[in-house]
């Protein structure tokens, strides 16, 4: 839905819409909806299946093997996916301001400062790049994981823990394609103010995938 | 769209008016060709479906029969569900917010046509992909409610239940993109004037099936996944044996969806029935805004009910009555719209016509499938009937007497509009009867086998137990269905050719739709009208004449009136072949996934940065 990207791409002024506004904008705010019934379903799962694997490693708890005496600390690492928080809440930030670049894309611009704010090159990379900061933290993650014995097929917290936050990965993924996309045409023709519905519709893409993961974050590693 | 603009646009291709030909129809991005796609391909699964079930009637006519063995009855009762549900009823009504939405208020296509013609894409593409197997007695078999941990890997080893996890997957992604498209539609490209309370009934049901369809889908996407994940990748969701999962959880979720999914059923039936019943007795709706409320009201409740289908695992009392509570409530919105109904046709003057019957065998067949949902919706008396016959008899007149009753009322009502002649009517008549008999006689009799205690989904029984007299009841009105739907498929195909010219408002209805021409032109309305009433075609004194000249017009092209067109497109249905290949790899061969998600991608991007229609300046 982020339809037509280098050819018609401001509303059309010559279309009548009932609320004035274009219809990409309604259309994203129900695909947002939709998804979250998505995350609803699987961070419910998550939660109904907490503290009821049979066998380790868990989360929170140390897990002694009967089998072979070995013992599992908690599999969490709480500082490491803090600070790859932060980086995806700080690529909010460079999203807002990435918006607001290609809104601004005609006003004049006289001091530097207002020349870097104004850089939508510049925002939309910072942005695909703390993504993709945020997936590379995830990897690292997920293989450190599994090499501490966790794979999606141990228990129920493996299964649950690796497809909610799997899912959550494959929407950053997909939020990155869609800013390179952005860029890409950004290098192209330039996107000026009159392209702002396609960034701005990005943004809350992206807006959502990141709150999505503070509901997470919360969840599943702070909450014991 | 363009309300008045008709300054001439320079602008040379083709747009999605050209009307014939194999490439214009997989190329088109029309609504109303869409819709007439949509149309054939549920009807010929809802035969394919009806098929199914008259091998199953056939089976259990008499005792101890061996037409088909038990595995294969198996994947006939799955096949029938799915198919009823997925392939016929769903799509039919997709066929209906096609054809009308636009047309209902007043816009000249949908918020997104190339995205609407994907949808149709995707949808007859995993209904071949779902269908297929059973010609190779490996269709699914686990129901069409697909409970796990019986559909897990130790249970159901075979491909049976990968076509079913996978084919609903994709399904999913049609019902999904066809409701961002209407609800969007409906919100964003009303007519001026058409406020939310002057909207046509069918159109408001029609919104509130896609916000049905917006939340509940996903919940049962991510069941299917967990059901993917644990076939193909050994996660645990479903594992109750070795890692100690809840047999619940896919329950819960199915059911989350499954309710609602009711909803999504039987309210486009009742949408149109509430544009049939007041123009055959020529009054408007009795209490509209009463009519939104409730239909509204069945949604939010809809979404708190999912555990009635529940009762028989032994939830507690507690939750159980929480939900016999709910389930209860439900009646009394639904009950509302029978009321209106009744209140509708009385004292009007009512024309007998072929839709006019169906619509009102829809109010009466309905209601007893309300009544004996109430009665099972107390806990107590659900254990003596769930699993039994009885509930299929319940579900039938739900859905036939409620859906398909509604959804023949409509293809009467509007086949005047959609293919410019009327139908037979004598030989809708005899269609309506036989069906109607044939309904009754089929289902009304399970209401007692079940009550006997016949259970569901057993392919055989003994004989002595008093079921035999039903079952050959049951069989013998089966057996009447196929009699009805060749009569039908005779008159739509004769009428389609021969029928008597419609002309624009054959049955002197009163909403925007039949202001235009039928069949309408490319672009729907040559002039976008203001709407100052819910029946601007009955309030005369309302009626813009100069408006409903201009668009009564007929035989202008979108070119000689300067109206913009999107262009026709193949490009949507690439993408779908992209993402049918994607998941075909999945079961044929890994090295699919890759090529066929590369293809989708391919495409996409393709279709993303072509423009949707000429620039217009």
């Amino acid at each position: 839905m982020t339809a037509s990207a280098t050819h018609v791409s401001a509303p059309a002024p010559h279309h009548y819409t009932t609320l004035g506004l274009d219809s990409r904008k309604i259309a994203i705010w129900a695909f947002i909806g939709s998804e979250c019934m998505l995350f609803v379903s699987l961070i419910s799962t998550y939660l109904i299946y907490k503290g009821r694997s049979i066998v380790g490693p868990f989360p929170h708890e140390t897990w002694t093997d009967p089998a072979t005496g070995r013992v599992l600390r908690p599999i969490l690492n709480i500082p490491v996916t803090s600070a790859s928080t932060f980086v995806l809440l700080m690529s909010s930030l460079f999203m807002v301001l990435a918006l607001a670049a290609v809104q601004n894309k005609e006003k004049p611009k006289h001091t530097r400062g207002e020349r870097i704010l104004g850089n939508s090159k510049l925002w939309l990379w910072m942005t695909a790049i703390a993504g993709t900061t945020f997936l590379g933290f995830q990897a690292f993650e997920f293989t450190s994981f599994v090499h501490e014995g966790l794979t999606i097929r141990t228990n129920l917290f493996g299964s649950s823990f690796f497809t909610l936050t799997g899912f959550h990965g494959a929407h950053v993924t997909a939020g990155v394609l869609w800013l390179v996309t952005l860029l890409a045409i950004d290098y192209r023709r330039g996107l000026g103010s009159r392209d702002s519905l396609l960034v701005d519709i990005a943004a809350l893409y992206w807006h959502f995938v990141d709150v999505i993961w503070i509901v997470i974050f919360t969840l599943v590693y702070l909450i014991k | 769209m363009a309300s008045t603009a008709v300054t001439a646009p320079a602008y040379g291709g083709e747009y999605s008016g050209e009307q014939s030909g194999l490439w214009s129809w997989l190329s088109t991005v029309d609504h109303k060709r869409i819709g007439i796609l949509y149309l054939y391909t549920s009807l010929f699964f809802f035969m394919f479906g009806g098929v199914e079930a008259i091998i199953i009637r056939a089976q259990l006519g008499a005792p101890n029969q061996h037409l088909v063995s038990a595995e294969f009855y198996n994947q006939l009762f799955t096949m029938h569900g799915t198919t009823m549900i997925f392939l016929a009823i769903m799509p039919l009504s997709a066929a209906f917010f096609n054809f009308l939405i636009p047309l209902q208020i007043g816009a000249r296509d949908v918020a997104f046509p190339r995205l609407n013609a994907f949808s149709y894409w995707v949808y007859l593409f995993a209904g071949i992909f779902i269908t297929i197997p059973i010609f190779f007695a490996v269709a699914p078999n686990g129901g069409w409610f697909g409970y796990a941990p019986l559909t897990t890997k130790p249970y159901s080893p075979g491909l049976n239940i990968d076509f079913w996890v996978i084919g609903l997957q994709i399904l999913g992604i049609s019902s999904l993109a066809t409701a961002f498209n209407f609800l969007t539609t409906i919100i964003n490209l009303r007519a001026p004037g058409m406020t939310l309370m002057r909207m046509p009934m069918f159109t408001w049901m029609a919104f509130v099936v896609q916000v049905l369809i917006v939340l509940a889908f996903p919940v049962i996407t991510i069941a299917l996944v967990f059901l993917l994940f644990d076939r193909f990748f050994g996660t645990n969701f479903y594992n109750t044996v070795s890692a100690g999962a809840d047999p619940l959880l896919w329950q819960h979720l199915f059911w989350i969806f499954g309710h609602p999914e009711v909803y999504i059923l039987v309210l486009p039936a009742f949408g149109l029935v509430s544009e049939v019943l007041p123009t055959h007795s020529k009054k408007p709706l009795f209490g509209y805004p009463v009519m939104v409320y409730s239909g509204i009201l069945i949604a939010v409740l809809g979404f708190g009910v999912w555990a009635h289908h529940m009762f028989a695992v032994g939830m507690g009392p507690i939750a159980d009555t929480f939900f016999g509570l709910t389930t209860m409530l439900i009646a009394i919105p639904t009950g509302v719209k029978i009321f209106n109904w009744i209140a509708t046709m009385a004292q009007g003057s009512i024309r007998y016509t072929t839709a006019m019957l169906f619509g009102i065998g829809l109010v009466a067949l309905f209601t007893i499938g309300g009544i004996s949902g109430i009665m099972h919706a107390s806990p107590p008396a659900d254990l003596q009937q769930t699993d039994t016959y009885f509930i299929v008899a319940h579900f039938h007149y739900v859905l036939f007497g409620g859906s398909i009753m509604g959804i023949f009322a409509g293809i009467y009502h509007y086949f005047p509009k959609i293919m410019g002649r009327m139908m037979d009517e004598k030989l809708g008549l005899i269609h309506f009867w036989l069906t109607f008999i044939a309904m009754n006689l089929t289902f009304f009799p399970m209401h007692f086998s079940g009550m006997l205690g016949m259970p569901r989904r057993i392919y055989t029984y003994d004989a002595g137990q008093g079921w035999d007299l039903y079952n050959a009841m049951s069989t013998a009105g089966a057996m009447i269905f196929p009699i009805a739907t060749l009569i039908f498929i005779y008159n739509f195909f004769k009428s389609r050719k021969r029928g008597e010219i419609a002309g624009s408002n054959p049955w002197g209805a009163g909403t925007l739709e039949w202001t235009i021409p039928s069949p309408p032109p490319e672009y729907n309305f040559a002039k976008i009208p203001t709407v100052t009433s819910r029946y601007p075609l009955w309030e005369g004194k309302e009626v813009d004449y100069e408006c409903a000249r201009i668009n009564s017009q007929e035989g202008k092209t979108a070119a000689d009136l300067g109206i913009v067109m999107p262009y026709s497109t193949i490009k949507p249905l690439l993408v779908a072949l992209g993402l049918i290949i994607m998941f075909c790899g999945l079961i044929f061969a890994r090295a699919l996934i890759g090529v066929g998600a590369a293809f989708m991608i391919f495409s996409l991007y393709s279709w993303l940065l072509s423009p949707l229609e000429p620039e217009h300046h």
